[in-house]
Formats: structure tokens, sequence, C-alpha cells
């Protein structure tokens, strides 16, 4: 008798634990021949906020992990994800990629990894300033993250276009909420394993799975979250999100057709995008 | 010999600013197209001097066709602006900033009757730094893609600049000068109380020989504004101003192409510990409360003093308060002039009112007040918390909020427990403290050992709801330019 | 008194001196204020000569404009002192008798302090002795900047007994002490060890009385006053050699300690050239006409 495989349950990631939606509901994701390849958690707007609670939880310390820390962190991540790439290159054909798309989406995605990891104690440097001040104070500006950011990842790019948001923004010290493709879903909970398995402290990233329509009103209203990033072309989505983003003020990111698979779709500005620039004075005379 | 030297009191006696050479006409029109034309509208509204009531001019009421010409009109300089040679842009920037250098007095004198600020404030900072900022930012011009190396920095277009009534001219300084370096033009509008500086530096900038359009004032209040807000034509909108007004302006412009930076209000957290340089930490409580009759988004209106060092603190603070000049704000030896307006002098004294209702313990030094005009005196509450109204909203105006703490830990909290996040202030000499203090505080802006200071090259502006975007510095090129 | 608690001086921040200090230095002052100030100025000042070339006859004519400022003003003041070497405190007290000036002597090596303590009591209580009523002593600047804090308090707190009567201003030779936060751990040792004033310099270095200095001994005083209740008197000395700068210096006084600091029994310049600039000024301020020194006696 041929063997059974056992399927995968596919739960949402919060604060480093894989529950399941508080919701119980579940929507499917199907291969292109309309079969069933895993009931994935339709999260509601309470794992939303639960999430929230653990990013911000989780923010601080981040922040004041090391740059290098951090770089060695993103750097295990990209080798953990090196070490279980067939695992994701299977993923992304079972919803319609070819292997050799798939093979560049996930090389892409580590290489991607390993960029922002390398920037991790360097995109400070690039956007610090000494200001040369006409009175007798040394005066500098320096880059702080933003704290906590609400993602809604691209659509299109399950993996790559993942990572390309995500990086960048926890590379500068913030904690991210983040609902994955909705279309191609799965990958982002295989992506939160492999997160889960690599010194990133729990909490820095939360992935959600479910439907932008229904979660997105609330990633943009949420007081205790400083800025959201979006992936997408669709107006009405960006107009609410805007729109609803001024009641804490939120820094809006728009990433409007992206095509993540381009180098010029990774630079540091990915990253300062998600930064606050502080500015200090202090005398500089004995 | 007869000697009396010994045994009366010594008082200042009134040192006015003369001002016998300002010219004002009685009338100001709209500044479009190089021009002053008159308003459409036919609408006139009067400017008053606060620390007198008198009328001193009567200003523009720009309409909707006024504010169409001024885009159309600046929209058109665009195409030439954004083109000429970036060296020579330059030239025409630094020319201003010499310009008002030259003019230097008569914009301090009249900054100072038109807003009540003293003139101490207007000759020495406001004045000073308008000039600087257009010299810092005119070099900038030609010099952008050091800036953004790789990026191709482009002008965005046409910029509608919406300033409030703190710093009148400053602030047109700081909108108008990074947007025209960058190759934009501007339509900007000045508070409606304070509008004389703005209509002086239009004719500076007339008499500058920049290209006509280039930069467009009109006047105005809010319907003013909103005509600008919601002009479509307007490739950029930024505000500087209240978080209420920011907010609404935001929402408005959602789902438009318009890029926005806001500057908004504050709640700034003023940290005493006890290792401070405690004497000139007093002062720089005093500079950061009642600068400006503490008119100022970025005031340190929330004071935190450690708990064993309060009431040494308090006792020197009350002393100090009680040298400080109230009145007249042409008479150089005014420290604290008049509130800028009959409607912000009644916000500030509804605050007042609610202060002690909650509780708080209000001391006032005494001071002779004129009779007429807008005053408020310096002003501290003692017995407030975190909770308090005082302690949360914004007053923009003389009063201070004390509380003590114990722990770093603790007035970390407390200073970061607010929806804003523009200035902070550290005292102490320890030098870790400062790092660890200005690490952790979320603000735009910390001073350390120091309060309310600003610089063209050093970059302003807030976290939270105090806004975003920055000016100053290389920092504040981007909000006038696109990137690759 | 007991020595002071060192660990409780506060830290000065020296741009935040220098900022507040601006804020004096623009003052306007016109006018009747004006007139007023420069009075208080004259009454205020200890007419000083300290040369080594100084003689009788010198100490003498001193002695006679200290009493004679301008006769063609009226209602002048008469400076606070006169201040010589101790060894012409007899005449000038005798030039003076009467005229309610006082004799300032400086002692105790003046000005390097550079003696032992037997040296430099015998040299006090020589000038008490003559009838000084007034003592300018130096502390011994090398001890305190090697941490000798209590030598240096033990020196002022004996010097003190021996002065008996005579008031006793200690000069802290700002000029040698480096920082403004050394400027006041001296103050602070020097009042709580018994001076009755604190005086900024003895002219002889470079530089000499400043108002950051000025202001942070002020600042002392202050705290002094409110931690013993005991007033004590400021002398800055050496520079202060225009009308403008004594004013600036009166207005950082008012600003600082307030009216009751206002008298000569509490705040004096130690000045040699002030009184002629200040006499000038009130000339000008009557007659409305600009004056040359030509028209000034110098002594």
């Amino acid at each position: 008798m041929e063997r059974l495989d056992v399927l995968k349950t596919y739960k949402i990631f919060i604060g480093g634990k894989f529950p399941r939606t508080e919701s119980g509901r579940y929507f499917k994701v199907e291969d292109n021949n309309g079969k069933l390849l895993a009931n994935m958690c339709l999260s509601s707007r309470k794992d939303f906020r639960n999430a929230v609670v653990e990013a911000r939880k989780a923010q601080k310390s981040w922040q004041s992990a090391s740059a290098l820390n951090k770089g060695q962190i993103l750097y295990r991540v990209a080798e953990m994800l090196e070490g279980r790439k067939s695992q994701f290159i299977a993923e992304l054909m079972m919803t319609g990629l070819s292997k050799q798309k798939a093979k560049e989406e996930v090389e892409q995605s580590i290489d991607r990894l390993i960029y922002y990891a390398g920037w991790s104690d360097k995109f400070q440097q690039i956007f610090s300033s000494v200001n040369p001040v006409a009175s007798h104070h040394f005066n500098f500006s320096v880059l702080e993250p933003m704290g906590v950011v609400s993602v809604i990842s691209s659509n299109e790019s399950a993996l790559l276009g993942l990572v390309s948001t995500i990086v960048p923004i926890i590379v500068g010290g913030n904690t991210c909420i983040v609902l994955s493709s909705e279309n191609n879903p799965m990958v982002s909970i295989s992506f939160a394993e492999v997160l889960n398995t690599s010194d990133l402290p729990h909490g820095v990233v939360n992935i959600l799975t479910g439907k932008r329509k229904e979660l997105i009103h609330h990633f943009a209203s949420h007081m205790d979250v400083n800025a959201v990033s979006y992936c997408g072309e669709h107006d009405e989505e960006i107009q609410e999100l805007e729109k609803v983003s001024v009641e804490n003020l939120k820094r809006v990111r728009i990433n409007r057709g992206t095509n993540w698979n381009e180098d010029k779709s990774q630079s540091p500005y990915y990253i300062e995008r998600f930064q606050e620039t502080k500015t200090i004075w202090h005398p500089n005379e004995v | 010999m007869s000697d009396t030297s010994q045994t009366s009191s010594w008082s200042y006696a009134s040192a006015p600013e003369n001002t016998d050479h300002i010219v004002l006409k009685e009338q100001y029109d709209l500044f479009i197209n190089g021009e002053f034309i008159k308003p459409d509208s036919k609408k006139y509204f009067k400017s008053i001097n606060p620390a007198t009531g008198e009328v001193i001019a009567s200003i523009s009421e720009a309409n909707k066709k006024d504010v169409d010409l001024a885009v159309a009109s600046a929209r058109k300089a665009f195409t030439s602006w954004s083109k000429i040679e970036p060296k020579e842009r330059a030239k025409y920037i630094f020319r201003i900033a010499r310009m008002i250098q030259e003019r230097a007095k008569e914009f301090a004198i009249i900054e100072s009757i038109d807003g009540g600020k003293p003139i101490r404030e207007s000759r020495d900072v406001d004045i000073p730094l308008a000039a600087s900022h257009f010299f810092y930012y005119a070099g900038w011009a030609d010099k952008l893609e050091y800036a953004f190396p790789n990026k191709n920095p482009k002008p965005l277009g046409v910029a509608g600049q919406i300033i409030p009534w703190n710093f009148p001219l400053l602030m047109a300084a700081w909108k108008i000068a990074p947007a025209i370096a960058c190759g934009n033009t501007v339509v900007l509008k000045p508070a409606e109380t304070t509008s004389l500086t703005a209509l002086k530096l239009a004719e500076v900038i007339q008499e500058s020989g920049l290209p006509k359009g280039v930069v467009n004032i009109v006047t105005g209040a809010g319907k003013t504004g909103s005509e600008i807000v919601n002009h479509p034509d307007l490739d950029k909108i930024a505000f500087t101003g209240s978080t209420q007004v920011g907010k609404l302006i935001q929402n408005s412009i959602v789902g438009t192409q318009k890029k926005s930076t806001l500057e908004l209000g504050g709640k700034g957290a003023n940290i005493i510990f006890e290792d401070a340089a405690i004497d000139q930490a007093v002062e720089g409580i005093i500079n950061a409360i009642f600068f400006n009759q503490g008119h100022v988004c970025c005031a340190g209106s929330r004071l935190f003093v450690q708990e064993s060092v309060a009431e040494i603190v308090i006792d020197k603070l009350k002393d100090r308060m009680s040298s400080l000049i109230v009145g007249d704000p042409l008479d150089k030896n005014t420290d604290i002039g008049a509130i800028n307006s009959k409607e912000q002098l009644d916000t500030i004294n509804k605050y007042i009112k609610v202060g002690r209702e909650e509780g708080g313990e209000i001391y006032q030094p005494t001071c002779n007040l004129p009779s007429n005009g807008n005053w408020c005196p310096p002003t501290l509450f003692l017995n407030v918390s975190q909770s308090h109204t005082i302690v949360q909203e914004e007053i923009f105006g003389p009063v201070l909020a004390i509380q003590t703490f114990r722990t770093i830990d603790e007035v970390i909290e407390k200073a970061n427990n607010t929806p804003f996040g523009l200035s902070a202030g550290v005292w102490t000499e320890k030098g870790a403290k400062i790092f660890k203090l200005t690490q952790e505080l979320n603000a735009g802006v910390v001073w350390a050992n120091t309060y309310n200071k600003f610089d063209s090259t050093s970059p302003f502006g807030g976290y939270k709801e105090s806004g975003f975007g920055r000016e100053g510095g290389l920092h504040g090129l981007i909000a006038y330019l696109n990137v690759e | 008194m007991s020595f002071p608690d060192l660990s409780k001086i506060p830290a000065i921040d020296k741009l935040g001196v220098e900022e507040r200090v601006s804020r004096f230095c623009k003052r306007s002052i016109k006018n009747a204020a004006k007139k007023h100030g420069l009075h208080l100025a004259l009454s205020m000042i200890d007419l000083t000569t300290l040369e080594g070339k100084d003689t009788e006859e010198k100490v003498k004519r001193l002695c006679y404009k200290a009493g004679h400022l301008h006769g063609s003003l009226e209602g002048l003041p008469n400076v606070a002192a006169v201040c010589v070497y101790p060894n012409f405190v007899r005449v000038a007290k005798k030039e003076l008798e009467g005229s309610g000036i006082n004799v300032a002597s400086v002692s105790t090596a003046f000005p390097s302090g550079q003696s032992t303590l037997e040296v430099k009591l015998s040299d006090t209580k020589f000038a008490v002795e003559e009838g000084a009523d007034e003592v300018d002593m130096v502390i011994s600047r090398g001890k305190f900047l090697s941490g000798e804090y209590n030598f240096v308090y033990d020196e002022i707190a004996t010097v003190k007994e021996v002065c008996g009567k005579a008031h006793l201003k200690v000069i802290l030779e700002t000029g040698e002490l480096d920082t403004l936060d050394n400027v006041r751990k001296a103050s602070d040792i020097a009042m709580y060890a018994g001076a009755d004033f604190i005086k900024t310099s003895t002219g002889k270095i470079s530089p000499a009385s400043t108002m950051p200095v000025t202001f942070v001994m002020l600042n002392a005083i202050k705290d002094y006053y409110k931690a013993t209740g005991i007033k004590i008197g400021m002398k800055p000395a050496g520079g202060i050699s225009t009308a403008k700068i004594a004013l600036q210096y009166l207005v950082m006084l008012k600003e600082t300690l307030g009216n009751d600091w206002m008298n000569k029994d509490l705040f004096r310049f130690g000045a040699s050239s002030l009184a002629n600039d200040v006499l000038m000024q009130l000339e000008k301020q009557e007659s409305g006409i600009y004056q040359s020194v030509d028209y000034f006696s110098k002594d």
C-alpha cells in the first residue's frame, strides 16, 4: 500500500507561536486544478490586535539589539532558507509556478536576505549627519525605527515580495505584522517556520493569513501601529489605508506596481522609509 | 555729597525700538506672478497689533479665483524655473538672503508689531535665522545630486505652503527656501494674524529679480488655506500648524497624488536630573517654555524634575520668573511680549482655568501688564500628573506643567506617554545618561543641556502625531524632490 | 561654619552661562536708569592702586580723587574704598579720615599667595593694625588645583580670625582656576571658610574678571544665602574699565541676587580706570555732549 502523505496544517505566526486563528474560520487554497492544497487561517481583527501586542512587546529590545546582531540573525534566516530551498520551491510550484520560476524566487529571496543583512550596520552611516550649526553645539542627526509597522504584503510575489518588504523594515529595528499574499499564503507560513528557527526574537515578525478586505481597515486604524506598508495597485484600498491612517498620522508607504525581481527593488532607501530622523544638540564648550 | 543710589532700588527705563523709519502701507494686495494685485474677492481684513489692539493694515482675503491665479502663475513659472541652470537658481536665493539681512531691522520691528513677540527675539532669532535659511538652501541648488547619489533628484512641481503665526517670516523661509532651491515654485499663505513680514518678503523677492511666479504669496484665513489644500494642480502641500488642522489637511489630500509634509503640535518633555548644572537647567526651563510667549510647537511645556532637586529647582524657577519683563514687544528689555491674538489668549486662559479646576497649584509672578492688548504672565502649575488636561494638551502659551520623578525608567515612560513626539530636553552632566535618554525619547529633536535651539543645517520635525517630514539640513531637501 | 559638602556643589555648563550673560548684556539702560546705574556703580568702586612703583604721593592723590570725583557734577556719591598694599594703609587711612570711604588692603603675599601661612598671617595682621577696614586676601591656587581643598579652607578661616573686625574679601584668582566648575567650588570653599566677600581677581593675571565668572560666583552667593541666610558680597576686579561694562554687571547683579545686593556693602568693582569713564558718561548724560578723557583727572 502506498504511504499516505501527512498534510501540513498551516496556522498563523504571532509572538513566536503558531496559534490557530481565534476566529476559528478558514479559507481554502487550491491548486490550478482546483485541488485543495490547504485550509488557511482566516485571521480576524483580534488576531491582528494580538499580533500588535506581541510586536510592540518585542520592539524595544529588537531596536536595541546591536546592528551586528541583527545582521547575523538575518544572515541566519538566509541560511535556514537555503537549507529548506527544495521545500519552498515545491510549495511555490504547488500554486502554479514553474520549477525555474520557483527556484529563481527562492534564490532571490535568499540573496535579498543577505543583501539587507549586510546593510544592518551600514545604512545608518549613509543617512546620518553631523550638522554644522552656527553655535557652539555638537549637532547630529541619526535614524531611529518608527516602531511597529503593519504590512500588506504582495499578492503576486508570495515569498520574494514578502521578504523584500519585511526585511528592510526589521533590519532597521522595527517589528511588524504582515498580512501574507492572499492568493498564495502557504509559503508565508513556511517562511515563519524559517524565521522561528533563526534566532529572530519572538514578535519581531508576525504573519497572518486572511483577506485584505476584512483586515486592511484594522491594519491602518490601530492606534499603536506607527506605519503601514502596502503592496498593490488597488486604488480603493490605498485610499482607505491613507484615510484611516490620518487618525494617528501613521506613516503610509505604498509600493505601487513594484516588481520585486528587479535589482532596483532593493536599496537602503527601503530601510530609510521606515526610519525617523532624530536630531540631537549638545553644547561643546567646557 | 548726597547719595541716593544706596537706598532706592534700580529699575530699567523703557527702551522702545525706534519705529520712525518703518513704512507700512494701509492696504496690502496679493503677490501673484511677481506683482501686487487686488484680490478678486475685493475683501480685506484687518491685521491687529496684539500689544495695543490697534489696526496696523488691511490685508487681502484671497478667494478661489485668487488662489487659481496664484497656482497658475506658479505652474507657468515652474516650466522655466525648474530648467534654469541650478547655479543661477542658487544666486537668486543667495540674493534674497542678503536682502533680508540688509533690511533685518525693518523686518524685526514689523514682526514684533504684527505678532507681539519681543524685539529681542525677532531681532536676534527670527530674522537672522530666516536669512540663514535662504543662504543655506541657496547653496544646495546646484549640489542636489550629492545629497542623493544615483537617485537623479528632480523637483516636484508646484508646492502649496501654509504657515503659522508664531514665527511668521522664519516659517516662510523654512518653506520657500528649500522648495525653490530644489527647483519648485510655490504658493504660500501666511497666517491671517501675521501676514505683514511675508508681504514684506514679497517686496524683497520682487526687488531681487526672482523670475515672476516662482514665489506667490496669497493672504487669508482658513478658507483661503483650504482652497490651496484642495487645489487640483498642486504637487505638494507643506503645512506647519496644529495637529488638528494637519489631520484635516492630510485627510483632504488622500486619494490625490499630492505629497505632504506636516509640522504639527507638541508637548515637549524637559527633564532635569539631580546631577544637572542646576542654574543653567533653570535657565533652560525658562527658554523652553517662555520663548516667544510659549507659542512654540516644540516648547518644553512638560517639566520633569528629579525629586531630590525638585524643591531647589522650583524655588529657583520662581525667582527667575519674577525677573522676566512682560510688556511692550518693541521694548528692547522685554522678555515676554503680547499673546498673538485675542483668540489665542482665550485658549490659554481656558487652559489655565481648567488647570486650576483640576486641582493644579498655580504660580504666576506679579507683573504689571499693560491695560490694552493681549497679555498672559509666565505661569507654572504644580501638583499635576499625566492625567491632567494641561499636561496632555498643547496650550501654545507661557504655561508650564511640572511633575517630579524618581528613576530614569519612570521619566522615560512618562515623557513618551503622549501622542506627540516633536521635541524633548535632557539636563544632566553624566554623558552616558544623555545618550541613554536621547536614544529613548521619542522625539524628532532632543536638546541635551540646552533647549529651543534652531539652525538652518539642523533637521527639525516630529515623530507620531507631531507630523512627518523634516525641515532644515540635508534631510529637509527630500520633501521637495522626487528621487528614483 | 564648616567645610562644604563638595559633592553637593552643582555643575556649571559654560555655554549656558555664556548665553545667560549675553542676555544681561542686551538690556538697554537709558536715561534716568542709566544715571541711577552710573551713580550706583561709582558708589561701589574700590579705587585701586597696586603697583610696584606706588608711592605715598600716589596713594595720597588717589585718596583725594576718591573724595573729589568730579567737581562739575552735582550729587555724586563717593567711591566705596581705596585699595592699596599694606604699607600704604596708614597714609590712606589718614587721607580718608571722616570721608566715609574705607581703606582696603591686599594681603597674604598678594598677588601670588606663594608664602608660608606665618608670613600671610603677619601680612594680614599688619594691615589690620595699620587700620585697614577691609582685607583682600588671595587663595592658594596651587593647592586648590592639586585638590588640597582643606588646606585652602583652613588658610582662609585662619586669616579670617586674624582680620577681627575688618571685612575679608577672598580673591579666587579665577584666571588661574581653569574651569567654571572650579570657580564655583572655590567660591563655596571661601564662603564656608568665612569670607565676607568673594572676589574674582588680583588684576595681575589675565583674564581678570569676566561676566561668566562673576555670574557663577553670584549664583554661589545666592545658594549660600538660601542655605545659611548669610549674605556674602561680590567683587569683580580687573577688566571692568568702562561704564557700559559696569552697567552690564549691575544688570547681572540685579537679575541674579536682586535689589538687596545693589549697594556697596555687598557689591564692589575693583577698578582703577572705571571711575573716569563713568564720570564721562555722567557728564554726557548731563550735557548731551560726548566727552574727552582730557577733561577728567587721572590719579
